[in-house]
């Protein structure tokens, strides 16, 4: 697998002007709806750390609400199935759904199929898989990765989305209207939730211990015809998804959608316990990696993630640079912690995607670190030798340089002489600070000649060249 | 109170100004200040890059320099954050603990050790944009940040506002970083630059004639940005208007 190149694509996103600049804005007036959301209420920092210690709680005795979950959820009449990884999530939803003869899946929103890579498994056996909501179909029928996990064609403009859908479901390519085009979407889709060789598919936002059930959150009401509609209901759950009890669900969802877009709430907040009259409800509980990443210290805290989106609309660097230049399946800070659990060599780039300023962190309704995980996994990325051997070599240097004072004055007091160079030898393909900037003037002397000079005239300071 | 000043190597080597400043500043409120001759750099830049073990000299011979002094202060809000934070390459001793601790950084240092409000010497009639950095802004808690449902604070604010004359830009994102990010500066060229112009054009509209901050690792990003879009742009560093820089 390639190593993902975020300055490249960074690069060729800032490039596109009306692009970068609706992205940025975009996203800043969700994170300002956000802000309003979370400044109207009072309780709000408490409500992050109880949400942060139920989530703590429940991972730290995940095994034991897994059975109990387990245990409600066959009391109620779902069929539970277990998947070590990815694989074995794709085996069990190919297997429910060529024993009933089904050739249509219909499907909510789920990063974790996405993370199983899951459709492309079932196309290639011959059942095609249908987005219903309208972000992930945009992206679907765009063949690409979603580029944000709550709004995942948000880097696209309506004219773009006018180009693929004239391109593939045969709307008016001229006719950018965004009710237009999602009334297109809409009809596209309909047809497949009626059929009768179709089954529904569901992720999950919340999964309840005590009750069995299974909590979506979303605003087109996709998920509720994929899960009523067909009489199959598969629900893929990451096992983090866990919370002890019903009372615990108000703590998250009233911070969810106020996180994620800067609305009170979702406008369909769906529970699923048990099958429908004469249908059958399947859950396949994921765990992909996920016990591995509990069992580290420093990183197990990514588990608590409710996958608001908050980080990624805060981060100036996400904004800029679009989710596709992540590479992988979360973008934004999240993925910057995430992902590299899944291939550390592969996103090695992406913990160095961050300005390490913090507003994730300060957004994240469950409080977890991560612009300190980031910190970490960069450690942790040249442990393993994941980083050029020029990088390498110029921290050696560096750090040796900074160690002694009689080299490092060398090097400062003989920086002032960059002053008179020519422009053009400052200002090369090998200079990326001085591509989009001016270099700082280099001054007469540095403040350790002018302390010598003007405080400390008896005394001249040791390691001086 | 005696007082060990701490010049991080991008000041001493390109901004002495700013250096003389901190130190006039400091012996100006009757501290007395003492420069170790030895220093070099916090280890930032390395640790900051992941290359925590390379950092361990230069770290080393910053707990040596400084284990001696109750108080560390520093004009360089992200070389303090690093000092408090993430310095753990030097061998964990009692001198490493001690010098982690006693560092300061200068606005906190003024605002809450000295507990100083008025800088009657200092006149200011400009208008000015607050780039508090991330680093003071989110880890040494100079002010409120916004995305926190908390009471409105800011240490610098309080500091500036017994500056005579001075008046204050009000940007539209206060608190969104400007894109220098230590090495990622280089490392992230295209969108480190793109966030320092979105910046700078962001306190120009506002109409600051000066951009103001405690870290001037941030101003120098923003002024290479600003001189290359060509903004009427001037950045000054906090410790600069409140010795009595007039511009």
């Amino acid at each position: 697998m390639s190593k993902v190149d975020h300055v490249k694509a960074s690069r060729s996103f800032i490039k596109d002007e009306p692009h970068i600049q609706f992205h940025d804005k975009r996203l800043w007036q969700i994170r300002s709806l956000r802000d309003q959301q979370a400044h109207g209420i009072p309780e709000w920092e408490q409500l992050r750390e109880l949400a942060s210690r139920i989530k703590e709680h429940t991972l730290s005795n995940l095994a034991d609400y897994l059975e109990e979950f387990e245990r409600k959820a066959i009391a109620n009449g779902v069929v539970v199935h277990w998947a070590a990884n990815a694989a074995e999530h794709n085996r069990i939803v190919h297997q429910l759904l060529s024993e009933r003869g089904v050739d249509t899946l219909v499907k909510s929103k789920s990063m974790l199929t996405e993370e199983c890579e899951m459709r492309p498994y079932l196309e290639a056996r011959g059942i095609a898989v249908i987005e219903t909501d309208l972000g992930e179909r945009i992206q679907q029928l765009d063949d690409e990765m979603p580029s944000h996990i709550v709004i995942p064609a948000v880097h696209k403009l309506a004219k773009d989305v006018a180009e693929v859908f004239a391109d593939t479901i045969g709307t008016d390519r001229s006719n950018d209207d965004p009710h237009y085009l999602a009334e297109g979407m809409r009809q596209d889709t309909r047809p497949y939730f009626l059929k009768s060789t179709a089954a529904g598919m569901t992720g999950c936002n919340f999964a309840v211990a005590e009750t069995g059930s299974v909590v979506v959150c979303t605003n087109e009401g996709n998920a509720d015809l994929s899960a009523n509609v067909p009489s199959l209901h598969i629900a893929s759950i990451g096992i983090e998804k866990l919370i002890p009890r019903l009372e615990h669900l108000p703590v998250f969802i009233r911070m969810l959608s106020r996180s994620a877009i800067g609305s009170p709430i979702t406008q369909y907040t769906s529970h699923f316990s048990a099958p429908k009259d004469g249908g059958e409800l399947h859950y396949v509980l994921v765990d992909n990696g996920r016990s591995e990443r509990l069992a580290m210290d420093d990183f197990w805290y990514s588990l608590k993630c409710i996958r608001c989106g908050a980080c990624m609309n805060t981060c100036p660097v996400y904004r800029r640079s679009g989710g596709l230049s992540y590479g992988g399946v979360y973008a934004g800070p999240i993925g910057a912690i995430i992902n590299p659990t899944f291939d550390l060599k592969k996103y090695s780039a992406l913990p160095f995607a961050s300005t390490l300023n913090g507003s994730c962190s300060n957004v994240c309704p469950v409080k977890i670190n991560i612009h300190e995980q980031i910190y970490k996994w960069r450690q942790i990325v040249v442990e393993q030798g994941q980083v050029s051997f020029i990088k390498k070599e110029a921290m050696k240097l560096a750090g040796k340089v900074l160690g002694d004072p009689k080299r490092y004055r060398q090097l400062s007091e003989g920086a002032k002489t960059i002053g008179g160079l020519p422009r053009a030898f400052l200002y090369n393909p090998f200079n990326a600070w001085g591509k989009q900037r001016e270099l700082p003037a280099a001054p007469k002397q540095t403040f350790h000649e002018w302390y010598a000079q003007n405080r400390n005239k008896d005394d001249q300071p040791e390691g001086k060249a | 109170m005696r007082v060990a000043l701490f010049i991080p190597c991008f000041i001493d080597t390109f901004f002495p100004e700013v250096g003389i400043a901190t130190l006039e500043l400091l012996e100006r409120v009757g501290c007395q200040v003492v420069y170790p001759p030895n220093q070099t750099c916090c280890g930032q830049p390395l640790g900051n890059s992941g290359c925590q073990a390379d950092a361990r000299a230069a770290e080393t011979l910053f707990v040596q320099n400084f284990a001696d002094f109750d108080y560390i202060v520093s004009p360089s809000g992200s070389c303090v954050h690093h000092v408090r934070d993430h310095l753990t390459a030097a061998p964990d001793d009692d001198a490493r603990a001690r010098v982690r601790t006693n560092t300061y950084e200068l606005v906190e240092f003024l605002h809450d050790v000295l507990n100083i409000r008025d800088f009657p010497w200092a006149e200011f009639p400009h208008k000015v944009g607050l780039h508090n950095s991330c680093g003071t802004l989110r880890r040494l808690n100079h002010a409120s940040s916004s995305e926190l449902n908390l009471p409105f604070f800011s240490k610098p604010l309080d500091l500036l506002q017994g500056v005579k004359g001075i008046e204050f830009a009000a940007p539209q994102r206060p608190d969104e970083c400007c894109g220098f990010g230590g090495t990622f500066c280089v490392t992230e060229e295209p969108v480190s630059a793109r966030m320092g112009y979105d910046k700078v054009r962001d306190h120009a509209g506002a109409g600051a004639e000066y951009i103001v901050s405690a870290d001037m690792s941030c101003l120098m990003h923003q002024k290479g940005c600003a001189e290359r879009l060509g903004l009427p742009l001037k950045f000054i560093h906090i410790a600069q208007i409140l010795n009595g820089a007039k511009a």
